[in-house]
């Protein structure tokens, strides 16, 4: 693992409010939980930027070391890290997840 | 043992839980992309006195450090649901 990757995940968190690391694309999803969260950003309306972790091995190992967390997809607003799928769906279902969202839905 | 009995074996180990329900729902998702490195997916609902307290992250992180070294070979997705006896 070089620092490079580690540097590259660090400034596209703090570059961007809301970063998802996904397996595939919004459009393509590869894996029914990256799927998922993607949707449940989409629902919301607001704008996010996804990295594919496919697309590069370095990433998809990155991005578990920089969390400490061994899995896909991962959610971050404003360089916090919100969790994964289970965590997204639970907090988009009790509404938690509109509070925290808020301030980046698109305006009408 | 299975898959499911490994992590249960661990998980009832690590946590002592008051209650601990595994499904192992590997077989739904048999050949997609994102499995073929393994492991299986497994759904884990955990009551223990350790999670008292924590927030959902600290919570997922306590049983992804207990069953850390399972990813990969035994372990691609773990669904978590865990909770203190009193939430």
């Amino acid at each position: 693992m070089t620092d490079s990757v580690q540097s590259q995940i660090d400034s596209v968190i703090k570059g961007n409010d809301i970063v998802l690391f996904m397996k595939g694309t919004p459009q393509m999803p590869q894996c029914g939980f990256s799927q998922r969260v993607s949707a449940i950003l989409a629902a919301h309306e607001v704008p996010y930027v996804s990295i594919n972790i496919l697309l590069d091995p370095a990433v998809r190992e990155g991005i578990k070391i920089y969390s400490d967390w061994p899995t896909i997809p991962q959610l971050y607003v404003k360089q916090e890290f919100i969790g994964g799928c289970d965590i997204v769906s639970e907090m988009h279902e009790n509404g938690e997840l509109a509070d925290v969202l808020k301030p980046f839905v698109k305006a009408a | 043992m299975n898959p499911a009995d490994i992590i249960r074996q661990v998980l009832q180990e690590t946590f002592k839980p008051t209650h601990l329900d595994m499904i192992d729902e590997s077989y739904k998702h048999a050949g997609h992309a994102g499995a073929r490195d393994g492991g299986g997916h497994f759904i884990v609902s955990i009551t223990a006195e350790a999670f008292t307290g924590l927030s959902r992250v600290q919570k997922h992180r306590l049983v992804n450090e207990a069953t850390r070294h399972l990813f990969g070979e035994v372990i691609h997705a773990l669904s978590i649901q865990a909770k203190g006896p009193n939430e």
